[in-house]
């Protein structure tokens, strides 16, 4: 029997997911707002909600002071590297997990997902040394290796779970039709897997894109992403709030774009297999 | 070409032996059935045969050939799936092309042969369509048109049709019959229902936990069974199986009768008991019996209505020379 939900209690949860969406989105909104102040309105006690000088001199300043262009071309080439590398990598790995698996399959993936409990800072030493000896410092094809192994895990894992929702006869199928196993790879499963892929794709793009503790750590000036372009405006002398804003408005915009486009195929690919 | 043999194969899952040494010969052209109870190892035959399961050990020969390490796809054989297995994200025509575009073969060829299995199969019309949109029976026949285009030397069926429902599966049931009929390709099939195979097969195997109980045609198996097992399992209703004072009088530890060869008498009769569930299917009638000091249950089939009823004392003979005998290890005693 299905649930009787009143009016009232609609209403209710209504007004609370929406409270709950404000305050999560507060912080974002409150960001854009103050890049359009001037440095004194940005610190102002009471704070300014609209009535101030709508202005869009900090975002000129920022630009002037830095190239916003090759920042933001860093950071599309690291995520977007990132994640395809690690799509060639994690797709015969989820496959041999899903559809071969042995005994220490949950093991292996056990394992994988406990890399990504391990603090990030607790590796920079040894990383930091293989990036000198290897002359990966400040360079992009660095940063795309580190930023897909530590994002591997979650790509496999995800991968992982949208091929065992395929039915393995569909393989076995092809594999009687005569598909060698690049064939099968390549003309049933990807095909098959392609709602899942994308949005991997996606979350990993995303999760590339707003890694900062590795692209801070690891770049300087040549393979600086936006996180460090918006890092370069966070100082703690001087009024610096409205430009601050007005970078880190110009580094989220294009990553939160991309994610309103896309949300349908992110809240699909997340809820993958919940529902059948 | 389908000859295929299996020399003393066996299968292990870890430590557990689901197919202990075992020596099968399939004869080129023949329909053969792999029949048994779940569990009984008969899907994993298929799949061994197949080469979707490696052997552990044992050999494979298809044609004279050996092909125990050969990968599925060199096999040479059709397999048709009981999910379908179809390709949900190609068109019809895609998906029976899919096996000849495995093999290279020219898109001129390609088209001639998936037109021409689709007409066998009646699909002319659903080629641009997806799986998806079909029905149960006509996903059924894409599979099997994937499987014929091949021209394999044996096609493999698990169990293709106990996901139609009843009157589909009759109406499919014969059209793998005559498809076999027309091509003359070994067939294997592997079911449980027992009326498939009896309807179906040139050569029954039944199968009880990876052994084969016996191989033979549908009548052999149903009038010599080797063992109690293939009694109880081939016939429908059951084989009636009494053991006691009443096998004794037969020289045998069980002695076993079909409901057919039950005959229900005015009065008198050998034994008498009293009905319990009486169906009446118009043609036949069914009567489950209870307290005739025989078995729990006695299972008889009268011709006709009959119309004894729930309670009724019911008088019967059984028909001397249709009764089976099998000694203590339940093997059969020759007449």
């Amino acid at each position: 029997m299905a649930r009787n939900v009143t009016t009232q209690r609609k209403i209710l949860t209504t007004a609370a997911a929406w409270t709950i969406g404000l305050i999560i989105f507060f912080p974002i909104y409150w960001t854009i707002l103050t890049s359009f102040k001037t440095e004194a309105q940005a610190i102002n006690d009471p704070p300014l909600f609209f009535a101030f000088n709508w202005t869009l001199e900090n975002y000129a300043v920022v630009q002037e002071r830095s190239d916003y262009m090759k920042f933001l071309w860093n950071s599309v080439i690291i995520a977007g590297g990132s994640t395809i590398l690690g799509i060639f990598i994690a797709i015969p790995a989820a496959w041999s997990m899903a559809f071969v698996p042995s005994t220490r399959t949950k093991d292996i993936l056990l394992w994988m997902l406990s890399t990504k409990m391990l603090p990030a800072v607790g590796v920079l030493y040894p990383i930091s040394l293989i990036f000198v000896e290897f002359n990966l410092l400040d360079t992009r094809g660095g940063l795309m290796i580190v930023l897909m192994l530590i994002n591997l895990p979650i790509i496999v894992w995800m991968l992982y779970t949208y091929f065992k929702e395929i039915p393995g006869e569909i393989l076995e199928a092809a594999r009687m039709d005569g598909a060698t196993l690049k064939e099968e790879l390549l003309y049933v499963l990807t095909p098959m897997a392609v709602p899942g892929i994308a949005s991997t794709l996606l979350l990993n793009f995303i999760l590339a894109w707003n890694e900062a503790f590795w692209t801070l750590n690891l770049t300087a000036a040549n393979a600086a992403p936006l996180t460090a372009f918006i890092a370069s405006y966070s100082s703690p002398e001087g009024l610096f709030f409205a430009k601050l804003s007005a970078a880190s408005t110009m580094a989220i915009a294009p990553i939160l774009i991309l994610g309103w486009f896309s949300q349908k195929q992110l809240v699909r690919g997340l809820t993958f297999g919940a529902v059948k | 070409m389908g000859q295929i043999q299996l020399k003393q194969v066996t299968k292990s899952f870890g430590n557990t032996q689901v197919i202990p040494p075992l020596d099968l010969t399939i004869h080129d052209g023949e329909f053969t059935v792999f029949v048994g109870p779940s569990g009984c190892g008969k899907s994993t035959l298929l799949r061994l045969i197949a080469g979707l399961e490696d052997i552990t050990t044992g050999h494979i020969e298809i044609d004279g050939q050996d092909a125990t390490g050969v990968v599925p796809a060199k096999r040479g054989l059709a397999m048709v799936f009981q999910s379908y297995a179809l390709y949900p994200h190609m068109s019809v025509r895609k998906n029976i092309a899919f096996p000849l575009k495995m093999a290279k073969l020219e898109q001129a060829e390609i088209d001639k042969k998936v037109e021409g299995a689709a007409s066998v199969l009646n699909l002319t019309d659903y080629l641009d369509r997806r799986p998806g949109q079909l029905s149960g029976g006509q996903r059924q026949r894409v599979a099997i048109g994937r499987a014929i285009v091949r021209e394999p030397a044996a096609f493999l069926f698990d169990e293709p049709l106990s996901n139609l429902d009843a009157a589909l599966r009759v109406g499919m049931r014969l059209e793998i019959s005559e498809l076999h009929k027309r091509l003359e390709t070994t067939m294997i099939y592997v079911t449980h229902d027992q009326v498939e195979a009896m309807t179906m097969a040139d050569k029954i195997v039944v199968l009880h936990a990876g052994v084969i109980e016996q191989v033979g045609t549908p009548l052999e198996l149903y009038r010599t069974p080797r063992n109690t097992f293939v009694a109880g399992f081939i016939g429908s209703p059951k084989m009636n199986l009494i053991t006691g004072e009443e096998a004794a009088k037969h020289n045998a530890h069980t002695i076993g009768v079909r409901p057919e060869h039950i005959d229900v008498v005015e009065s008198g009769g050998t034994w008498q008991g009293t009905v319990g569930v009486a169906e009446h299917l118009g043609s036949d009638t069914f009567f489950h019996i209870h307290n005739t000091g025989l078995a729990d249950t006695l299972t008889v089939r009268a011709i006709g209505d009959v119309s004894l009823k729930h309670g009724d004392t019911i008088h019967l003979t059984p028909r001397a020379q249709e009764i089976h005998r099998f000694d203590d290890a339940g093997l059969r005693i020759a007449q």
